[in-house]
């Protein structure tokens, strides 16, 4: 507690403590309330509020010897009628709003206990309206009145007090300080059982308030500059500033301070202003009033002159004006200590100045604005919308009213549909944490209730797929004007370019562009797009393996984007949807891209993935974008009968692990799944065939079609640690791919069929079910087994004993790594499987040890299938594929 | 020395005299007193102070206080009030 604090005497600290435990208990036993309970006591009160409205502003006007008294009732009836308008239908209990798009309610959580610090300038007012607050959202609020206020406020709090509870309130739910001084008010801000400060006072008790170490909400000290520009309608914006700025003799802080004028409109409006009874100060009035009304010493105003009408004023200075003039105008060529009246002046005074420009006044504006009235409120007065949007712009006010009064614009509810307060939040500029209107929502804990939602999922394939022997046939129905096809020397010599030449319609004029069999680099593809360009071709068709096919992706991509930047499209994203780079979608040409496979491994003829290799980086580029899917996929196996045991093995083997890893992947779903697991299926069935009989044309067919269907499997669900893992320890060994998986695969699926040190969050799963999805595949391949553990200890068996059917080493030592090198090797290797995303998808989220140990794992090789305790999770749900 | 159990149902339309009423029966040399809340639905400022005393009263006598039955809103009020912690509760 601050020192303020201590020189409190022990006597009062009892009356103080016992205050503040009459407004806890209140609190807390208005948490039983409804929503029908405060909103049945919030309208009787308003009523009452009503009622006394004129009562309590002559208590006022007696009391502080501020304002007016007419004034001064009408903001009784603003701060009950108006509040209530607002409030009436608003939810302050229970649930308060509800977003069904988004799964989410928001609730009302009170407060607790309010210390409420009230001023001199609207006592009575700022009681009714915070009374009404506090009932409406359920909480308890202690009053600690202005002490030249002290007698109104207490009789509006006692008004107030005792129409709500006789009406169900619970006792002791509004205090008043009473004899109350600094100290009083400094150990309540502390106290541990006051939740919310709320002081609308002078900047002194306002900073108090913020220096509590409490939640606060603090009026700033206002500035209001109005521009008066040469299009406003006029006779309305000079009946508006008197209205405003006489309204209770200037009290209110939002009302006009200096009014900036066009030239072209300065005499008019001045005129105008004196024919509707203001004095117009020459030059000598005008700084015999700046040194009379501002303290010279603080350059802020004279507490004499506040809330005083205009002939008091002029009476100060020795002045002589008419009967019942409303207002003293004083022109000023400045802003700043030189010119005093440039300042806050809570009385009728109003300092005007000539400006020679648009871009003047909104300068004269600004300086205002930043001479004491950060973050309040400023006016313009305008027709000219680039104007007013400017204004906006640059001048910092919680509200800038447009063609309407300062002061009671700013009240809201009036004229505009501001909410109606009595306190302005005047945001960081006036020291404060909001710039709104302080409303009941301020006085209200606001918690959310967000239930789970499920993300949006997707299912993305190419237009269309064609598939079986003779599919290229399919290549006559395709039209095209200009046809490249991009392919490497290998298909050349085989003659399999030949095979797609003769199924192109003979009106399509044909060129063919021949790249290295090995994965593109930039330089070739840029050459690729030259030809396509060249040609104007409306159609590509890629020949080849997944380097062809990745190559002729961005040619297509670079040569209908000619400005996509390869760089910045392969920046890392963790969810495609919520990716910050997005791929371009303005085209400046069209190509139609058919891929035809001549491997079955990589699936790329339905994939939205492609590798580049820039060798002048030494790095490799992965794009990655639906956009680079294929438009058409033909899935022949005439094209891969002779492909080689070896070639068929690793590739197989790719295709598996795609299947198996898109099966586990927490992006999996039903419609990811049924390809997924069958495409395990298949490779179990074929694999071996193809390998030991690679002419048999059956089993050459399925696996064609097993890598396409675990390709669209993987596209939408992705891959998993297994390729991580492959892809570091095959970059930094020149291990393939396909054989790279291989050596992982049987540890990765007892890796992930185990209980995970780290889970990955996975919002479209319920639970970790990876254990379950391999005894499910385990199942659908007819493994045997009881229980999930004995089902997933046979499917690794089987995995193990299709690797050895294709003689794919046992271990990462039967390729000849000593084991000094691959240790060496083991922190790069295991910061770059780290970096690799796609273990993102996997559903146990591997720690840099867990690599290394799977890494090591591989090294020594596969043996007997080891389960960890893993798969005996209960089984709590049938996995649905 | 005596254990002396008291059971004392509170009528939820008079906590507070209910209250009252339990506190004239607490035993001075200790002992354990349950109070059965369930027919208590809000509770007031009046009860709660009643309450309030009825704990000072129960410590000072070294009597242990086992509140019954108590709702989730009623519960929620003797936290805010930081009455829950010298109570026992039972469902």
């Amino acid at each position: 507690m601050s020192d303020m604090t201590e020189t409190v005497t022990d006597e009062r600290i009892v009356y103080l403590e016992e205050l503040v435990h009459q407004a806890k208990t209140a609190a807390a036993v208005f948490t039983q309330y409804t929503q029908e309970d405060v909103d049945r006591i919030v309208k009787i009160m308003v009523v009452a509020g009503l009622e006394q409205a004129q009562y309590l502003a002559r208590l006022a006007i007696e009391e502080t010897k501020l304002g007016v008294m007419e004034d001064k009732a009408l903001k009784n009836m603003v701060a009950t009628e108006f509040v209530y308008n607002y409030v009436k239908d608003k939810r302050t209990v229970g649930q308060i709003a509800e977003f069904p798009e988004r799964n989410m309610v928001e609730m009302a959580e009170p407060i607790g206990v309010i210390f409420s610090l009230l001023p001199i300038t609207n006592p009575t007012s700022t009681v009714l309206f915070k009374c009404i607050m506090a009932i409406k959202t359920r909480n308890a609020v202690i009053f600690s009145p202005h002490p030249a206020a002290n007698h109104c406020c207490y009789e509006a709090v006692r008004i107030m007090y005792e129409t709500a509870v006789k009406h169900g309130a619970p006792e002791g739910v509004f205090t008043c300080l009473e004899s109350h001084n600094l100290q009083d008010n400094a150990y309540v801000m502390h106290h541990k059982d006051v939740g919310l400060i709320d002081a609308t006072g002078g900047p002194g008790m306002v900073k108090a308030a913020y220096s509590s170490g409490k939640p606060a909400l603090g009026v700033g000290p206002g500035n209001t500059p109005v521009y008066l520009e040469k299009s406003a309608d006029l006779s309305m914006a000079v009946v508006d500033i008197i209205t405003s700025k006489t309204f209770d003799n200037g009290t209110i802080c939002a009302s006009e301070q200096t009014v900036v004028i066009d030239d072209e409109i300065y005499d008019i409006v001045l005129r105008k202003f004196e024919e509707l009874g203001s004095h117009i100060c020459n030059e000598k009035e005008t700084d015999l009033l700046g040194r009379t009304v501002i303290d010279p010493k603080t350059g802020f105003m004279q507490p004499m002159a506040v809330g005083q009408n205009a002939t008091t004023i002029a009476r100060m200075i020795g002045l002589k004006v008419k009967p019942h003039t409303k207002l003293l105008i004083a022109p000023i060529q400045g802003v700043g200590r030189e010119h005093p009246l440039s300042v806050e002046k809570l009385f009728p005074v109003l300092a005007v100045y000539r400006a020679k420009s648009v871009e003047e006044a909104l300068k004269v504006c600004i300086d205002v604005n930043h001479a004491g009235g950060l973050g309040h409120t400023a006016v313009v007065f305008s027709r000219n919308d680039d104007v007013i949007r400017k204004f906006g712009e640059v001048i910092n006010a919680g509200r800038i009213i447009v063609n309407s009064p300062g002061s009671v614009g700013a009240l809201g509810g009036i004229y505009n549909d501001m909410v109606p307060t009595f306190s302005f939040g005047c945001g960081t500029g006036g020291g404060n944490s909001t710039t709104d209107n302080v409303n009941v929502f301020h006085y209200l804990n606001i918690k959310r209730v967000a239930r789970r939602t499920q993300a949006h999922m997707w299912f993305r394939v190419p237009n269309q797929i064609y598939f079986n022997l003779n599919a290229v046939e399919n290549l006559r129905q395709l039209k095209s004007r200009s046809t490249i096809i991009i392919t490497n020397p290998a298909m050349e010599q085989i003659g399999h370019l030949d095979v797609v030449r003769r199924n192109i319609p003979p009106e399509t004029l044909v060129h063919v562009s021949v790249i290295p069999d090995a994965e593109p680099e930039v330089n070739v593809v840029m050459q690729g797009v030259e030809a396509l360009k060249f040609y104007r071709v409306d159609q590509i068709i890629a020949l080849g393996g997944g380097s062809v096919i990745d190559a002729a992706k961005i040619m297509k991509l670079k040569y209908e984007s000619p400005e996509a930047d390869l760089e910045e499209l392969a920046a890392p994203f963790l969810d495609m949807r919520k990716r910050v780079v997005q791929y371009p979608t303005e085209k400046v040409n069209h190509a139609r891209l058919i891929a035809i496979s001549t491997t079955s491994g990589t699936g790329s003829e339905v994939t939205p993935f492609a590798v580049l290799t820039d060798k002048e980086q030494g790095r490799k580029v992965t794009l990655a974008d639906y956009s680079l899917t294929p438009d058409v996929a033909i899935v022949d196996p005439q094209f891969v009968m002779s492909m080689p045991k070896g070639l068929t093995a690793d590739t197989g083997i790719d295709c598996l692990t795609h299947a198996m890893e898109a099966g586990v992947s927490i992006y999996a779903s039903p419609y990811t799944d049924s390809n997924a697991f069958q495409a395990t299926r298949l490779v179990f069935k074929y694999l071996p065939i193809a390998y030991e009989q690679p002419n048999d044309e059956e089993a050459r067919t399925m696996m064609h079609n097993a890598a396409c269907i675990a390709a669209i499997a993987f596209s939408n669900a992705s891959v998993g640690v297994n390729h991580a893992l492959a892809h570091a320890f095959g970059a930094r060994f020149h291990v393939a791919h396909g054989r790279a998986n291989a050596l992982m695969l049987p540890h990765v699926i007892a890796f992930n069929a185990g209980v995970p040190t780290k889970f990955m969050p996975s919002p479209n799963q319920r639970g970790y079910i990876a254990h379950e999805k391999y005894a499910l595949a385990a199942e659908l391949l007819g493994l045997g087994g009881s229980t999930v553990e004995e089902k997933v200890k046979n499917l690794i068996v089987a995995t193990e004993q299709l690797l050895d059917q294709l003689a794919i080493p046992r271990s990462i030592a039967e390729l000849g790594i000593s084991k000094e090198d691959f240790e060496r090797a083991m922190p790069d290797m295991v910061k770059i499987a780290f970096d690799d995303p796609s273990w993102r998808s996997n559903p146990r989220m591997p720690l840099l040890s867990e690599l290394a140990e799977l890494f090591w794992s591989a090294y020594k090789g596969r043996g007997p299938a080891k389960v960890e305790a893993a798969s005996q999770q209960p089984h709590e749900e049938e996995v649905q594929v | 020395m005596t254990m002396i159990d008291v059971w004392v149902e509170i009528d939820g339309n008079r906590v507070a005299q209910a209250l009252h009423e339990a506190g004239e029966k607490l035993a001075s040399d200790g002992g354990d007193v349950f109070l059965d809340f369930s027919a208590v639905r809000r509770i007031d400022p009046s009860g709660l102070r009643a309450l309030e005393d009825f704990a000072g009263a129960a410590d000072g006598k070294a009597v242990r206080v086992t509140l019954r039955g108590v709702n989730v809103d009623v519960y929620k009020v003797l936290k805010l009030a930081r009455l829950s912690s010298r109570f026992s509760m039972v469902n």
